[in-house]
């Protein structure tokens, strides 16, 4: 048992209009990065969790996400555990 | 009848709800706390526009989580009449009391402005005062009120006939021009299958004085009162007050 970082990607989901993506998109491609594709853009919540495991963080936050975190309707979302 | 108008902090149109009602329906509002967990017996919520929580996370998010919001679901369940305008709209959407999802306008600007709707059912609690195809002037002012959701609600939406206003111009006629934030089939207001709870973009309560620009937006509070009346299930409350022995 040890803290456990939690880190979160909330991504609007596919088919879903991103106008934000879309404005930095034709940002970019003004400034001359015209080889960039589709531009999603979406958030990223980092959570500390206190005395547990991995696996525990891994199921907790996944709840998180369900409930919370993402909308199920527009967004879709990631989690990754970086111990310690 | 009674009416209750929920205040979360970061509400600003609940004061509006207020005057619309008491003032201009000559109805008694109840003002109801975010930490409240009863409704006070009232015939109809309204969850009021404004910036809950600040909008953090999704706007809604948070403000869904509310102690009150128990009481509002349950009520809705019960099929109690339930007003969202603009942000009380988007928490109904989060609390998965109405389908779908607010996202960022298209244009991704702020918009504020005199908008018209066409009046598509009169079959809800929002539009029983109304005609289908009536034009109504009435304003929005919100930056997240694109109305999106999956193929299958939308055409769930339309085959049960629950999309309620659509933007359109000055003739009824909807398209793009018309549609202020890029919802999906010019959604302005959606109801769910019982036709209880409606969700609206629009804000009736800042349209109930000609002196403002449009009084239209009374009909669309005075229809509460109307649809329930032909429901036969205005409570008690909207009668006189019998004493007790």
């Amino acid at each position: 048992m040890s803290d456990v970082t939690a880190r979160v990607y909330v991504t609007p989901k596919r088919g879903i209009l991103d106008p934000q993506g879309k404005a930095v998109q034709q940002s970019l491609h003004a400034l001359g990065f015209t080889e960039v594709g589709d531009v999603r853009v979406g958030k990223y919540i980092e959570l500390r969790l206190r005395d547990t495991t991995a696996a525990k963080a891994d199921e907790r936050v996944r709840a998180m996400g369900e409930r919370l975190l993402a909308n199920g309707v527009i967004e879709d979302f990631r989690v990754e555990i970086a111990g310690g | 009848m009674r009416w209750g108008v929920v205040t979360f902090p970061g509400s600003n149109d609940d004061r509006d709800a207020c005057n619309a009602i008491t003032r201009v329906l000559g109805d008694p509002a109840v003002r109801l706390w975010h930490k409240d967990r009863s409704l006070g017996g009232v015939d109809c919520v309204v969850l009021p526009g404004g910036f809950s929580y600040g909008d953090y996370l999704r706007c809604g998010a948070i403000a869904r989580f509310s102690p009150i919001m128990e009481a509002v679901v349950a009520h809705a369940r019960a099929g109690g009449a339930v007003l969202g305008i603009c942000n009380g709209f988007q928490v109904l959407c989060e609390a998965g009391l109405l389908p779908g999802a607010l996202v960022a306008n298209r244009t991704l600007r702020f918009v504020c402005r005199d908008v018209r709707v066409r009046v598509e059912t009169v079959t809800t609690v929002a539009t029983a005062f109304c005609r289908v195809g009536d034009v109504l002037t009435v304003p929005v002012k919100h930056g997240e009120g694109c109305y999106v959701a999956s193929e299958g609600t939308l055409r769930e939406l339309l085959d049960e006939d629950r999309v309620v206003f659509r933007y359109c111009d000055a003739h009824g006629r909807v398209g793009p021009e018309s549609n202020p934030n890029g919802s999906l089939h010019d959604i302005a207001g959606i109801c769910n299958a019982e036709r209880n709870v409606v969700g609206m973009m629009p804000h009736p309560e800042h349209a109930v004085d000609r002196l403002l620009g449009s009084d239209d937006g009374a009909r669309v509070l005075r229809s509460v009162g109307a649809w329930l009346e032909r429901r036969g299930t205005l409570g008690p409350s909207a009668t006189e007050v019998v004493p007790g022995p």
